[in-house]
């Protein structure tokens, strides 16, 4: 025993075996998600079921199935079904919530009496009430044409759902960057109104200087009213045109078939799964990827895209990098180059690394009660008294977000930092102070440069810790539905002290914040999958940099 | 063994030391040493190891500065200043006294920024004038021809004995009068040796040359004056025809006869 362990060949395979073990996780881990994610947006199969349960009770059901699992024991024994066996029930998506009451219907396997997939079954996304399904009756095209025959009917519809989808795209347009932006305006000349009456009211301007102001904004106002209601003349026109596309479908279902009508406005997406082709389904998976990445989010982020929070994790990673980074160098610097040895560099360097370790809720604590109170307080009260008791800075927003999670990851830039720099010979330093050179002059041409590798170490190394926090996020001005994103083509085009979206907190708000988890499980590991990948681009872009700056800078001679 | 120069140098001592004590905390390692180096000549530092020339070589532009714990007493006076007096620059101190390592240092970037960076330092930006200092300085080290086509690839990729030869460009480009050389050869193979050693004696025509050596025979080839320290004191200095053959002391003759080592 004693020769098994004294001999190399144990330790090696051993630590190889754990290696291999993490791997194997980390690549569980992937396919799982991934497995779950990626099939998400496949077209299903529209079902059609009759099912008779114990009591004699019958179920008609039309949908799609959206999960499958084994019945528990009791309610096999419950149910007096052949408990010798395994048995399965369906979820199905039955859709039609405002006709049934319900998105899903579990079905239980051994009582289905008849099951087909129906080849002209209709599956429907809309704008309201989540999804549909039945069979097409008929197609209204304005106030005089119906075309009732259900062959033509459907390609009527398509070429209609076209024109209005192509309609709608324009109203939306009109309505955020024309309206939108006279909206904008509009705004900001009553907030310069309010200010100048509170400026008058505290003797800051005399009443002839307010009185002119006002009177100038005041005209301002009144044009910009009347191009806003110009434009609202225009969407209500466009808006009545589509009024007249209305669709009809049949459902399929317990107690009798229904028939409803969707206005062909709010459907967002209608496709026949049954019927389609494999290049169909792949333009389907496409269009619903496209959708996922561009959009934003339908039925309170249950359906729809992920955009805003894509933009906003994004947007505040980069904001943290570009705070922590600087800071962490500096603060590296000085304790590498600078400070004098002693007790006092000892303790900075240990809280530096117990920073490292503190929960990151007490980061966003500490964010809360500091930048959002007492920074952003007295902000509102220096620059924006006008605007309260409505908070400006005071509140949680994008600024205060990526500021406390900076604070998060600093020290792991510091200590990357402090490597890189230890790194670097004392030879390379006494050269160029040999020169002439400053200390300041040595860090800055000669040392820095050659650390860069390194910072950009602790940098990418902030960067993944930062994107995964969630905790602090949601206390300093994440939020689960953000109307704008904080930035846009209106000056000052960065606004920080607005609220944003986070791809991490949408994980959670959608997994366990909606009411229909069945529905969104797929959504779940579609938006996580995500997350992993674009963590996995910010950091791969990093460590090429790294690597050519590596070659540029290299220490040695090989 | 070299000849004295034609051009006799300008008349006085280029660097005058005088009592000059130094402390690593409670230790002394330097005691009461006094010389005359004179401007225009290779002076050699011999002795065993430990003895204190580097730590006496870096007196002479304060490198020792950078060590905590370093206390001196008595003057440097060089071109008629004290350089531990109260107000002096020691930034343009070590622009005039310009220092070679023992190991090589070359900066991580291309052999051009090395020897462009004590001009850069001083803020010149023109590329012209950067061009025609580096050409110079790096003919000046006997260097140019060797590396004119690689300019500007990193010079960690040059030899061992062409490293040595950029640092010595590098130092030349900042215009010093004085070089001090700290065991410039003692990493590098016989043949590099062979070409530094040229180059110092063709520097001395234009600069003031201090160069502390292990190498006896190193110290007999190249310089015009040796002084022969021994455990922190300076036991021998004169010219080094008479040191070989003649010294005064019997502790210079047991060094030089390898009696120790």
């Amino acid at each position: 025993m004693k020769r098994l362990t004294t001999h190399g060949d144990v330790f090696i395979w051993l630590t190889g075996a754990f290696l291999g073990l993490s791997i194997i996780m980390i690549v569980g881990m992937l396919v799982l998600i991934a497995s779950n994610g990626i099939g998400y947006f496949n077209p299903r199969a529209i079902e059609q079921i009759t099912a008779v349960t114990k009591g004699g009770d019958t179920l008609n059901v039309l949908g799609q199935v959206y999960a499958t699992e084994d019945i528990p024991r009791e309610v096999i024994m419950a149910e007096g079904f052949d408990a010798s066996k395994e048995h399965l029930r369906y979820l199905l998506r039955i859709g039609n919530r405002e006709v049934f009451g319900q998105d899903f219907q579990w079905v239980n396997e051994p009582e289905i009496m008849s099951r087909k997939e129906p080849a002209d079954a209709v599956g429907i996304e809309r704008r309201e009430y989540g999804h549909a399904y039945g069979f097409m009756e008929s197609l209204q095209q304005g106030p005089q044409r119906l075309i009732d025959n259900s062959v033509d009917a459907w390609d009527a519809f398509r070429s209609a759902h076209g024109y209005v989808t192509g309609l709608s795209d324009r109203i939306y347009d009109i309505e955020k960057s024309q309206i939108g932006g006279l909206n904008y305006r509009l705004e900001k000349l009553r907030k310069r109104l309010r200010t100048l009456d509170y400026q008058v009211g505290r003797g800051e301007i005399d009443t002839d200087e307010h009185g002119r102001e006002v009177t100038q904004i005041r005209n301002e106002i009144d044009g910009l009213e009347l191009a806003f209601t110009n434009q609202q003349v225009q969407v209500d026109s466009l808006k009545a045109l589509l009024d007249g596309y209305v669709l009809r479908l049949r459902l399929f279902g317990s107690p009798s078939d229904e028939t409803i009508e969707i206005p062909v406005a709010s459907i967002v997406r209608a496709y026949k799964p049954n019927l389609m082709t494999t290049v169909e389904r792949v333009a389907f998976y496409g269009s619903k990827i496209w959708e996922f990445l561009s959009a934003d989010p339908r039925e309170a982020n249950a359906e729809g895209g992920v955009f805003p929070a894509i933009f906003g994790t994004v947007m505040m990673v980069l904001i943290m990098t570009v705070v922590a980074v600087p800071f962490g160098v500096l603060a590296a610097l000085y304790l590498r180059e600078y400070a004098v040895g002693g007790p006092m560099v000892r303790i900075v360097r240990i809280a530096v690394n117990n920073l490292a370790g503190v929960p990151s809720i007490v980061f966003g604590m500490f964010g809360l009660g500091f930048f959002v109170y007492f920074v952003g307080g007295s902000i509102d009260a220096l620059f924006y008294p006008e605007h309260l008791p409505s908070p400006t800075y005071g509140t949680g927003g994008i600024l205060w977000a990526s500021l406390t999670l900076a604070l998060l990851t600093v020290p792991v830039v510091i200590v990357a930092t402090e490597e890189a720099l230890a790194a670097i010979p004392r030879g390379m330093r006494e050269g160029s102070l040999a020169l002439g050179a400053t200390k300041w002059e040595t860090v800055r041409r000669v040392v820095l440069p050659s650390a860069t590798p390194g910072i950009m170490t602790g940098a990418i190394l902030a960067m993944a810790r930062g994107a995964g926090e969630v905790a602090p996020l949601m206390i300093t001005g994440v939020v689960k539905l953000a109307t704008e994103l904080p930035f846009d083509s209106h000056f000052p085009f960065f606004h920080l002290d607005r609220k944003f979206m986070h791809l991490g907190f949408h994980i959670y708000d959608v997994g366990f914040q909606t009411s229909n988890v069945e529905a969104n499980i797929g959504m779940v590991y579609t938006t996580t999958l995500l997350l992993l990948l674009i963590i996995l681009v910010l950091n791969l872009s990093a460590i090429i940099l790294r690597a050519r700056l590596r070659t540029k800078y290299r220490l040695s001679g090989f | 063994m070299p000849i004295m120069t034609e051009a006799y140098p300008p008349a006085g001592p280029k660097i005058m030391v005088e009592n000059l004590d130094l402390w690593y905390g409670p230790s002394q390692a330097l005691f009461d040493i006094s010389m005359q180096i004179k401007p225009q000549r290779v002076s050699a530092f011999i002795g065993p190891s430990g003895c204190g020339k580097s730590t006496f070589l870096r007196t002479l532009n304060r490198m020792n500065d950078l060590i905590d714990n370093v206390r001196i007493s008595g003057s440097v006076v060089i071109d008629g200043e004290d350089v531990y007096s109260g107000t002096i620059d020691v930034v343009s101190l070590r622009r005039n006294v310009g220092m070679i390592f023992q190991k090589s240092n070359p900066f991580p970037k291309s052999v051009y920024e090395n020897v462009a960076y004590g001009q850069r330092l001083l803020g010149v930006r023109d590329t012209k004038v950067l061009d025609e200092v580096v050409e110079r300085s790096l003919n000046h080290a006997a260097l140019w021809d060797e590396v004119k086509d690689r300019l500007h690839e990193p010079a960690l990729s040059l030899s061992g004995g062409q490293m040595q030869r950029v640092c010595i460009a590098r130092a030349l480009a900042v215009g010093p009068e004085i070089l001090l050389m700290d065991e410039p050869s003692s990493a590098l193979d016989p043949i590099a040796t062979a070409k530094i050693e040229e180059l110092i004696v063709e520097l001395k025509q234009k600069y003031t040359i201090v160069i502390v050596t292990h190498n006896m025979q190193q110290a007999a080839r190249v310089s015009d004056y040796t002084a022969f320290f021994y455990l922190g004191r300076l036991v021998e200095f004169d010219e080094t025809r008479k040191i070989f053959t003649n010294p005064e002391k019997k502790q210079t003759e047991e060094y030089i006869t390898g009696r120790f080592g």
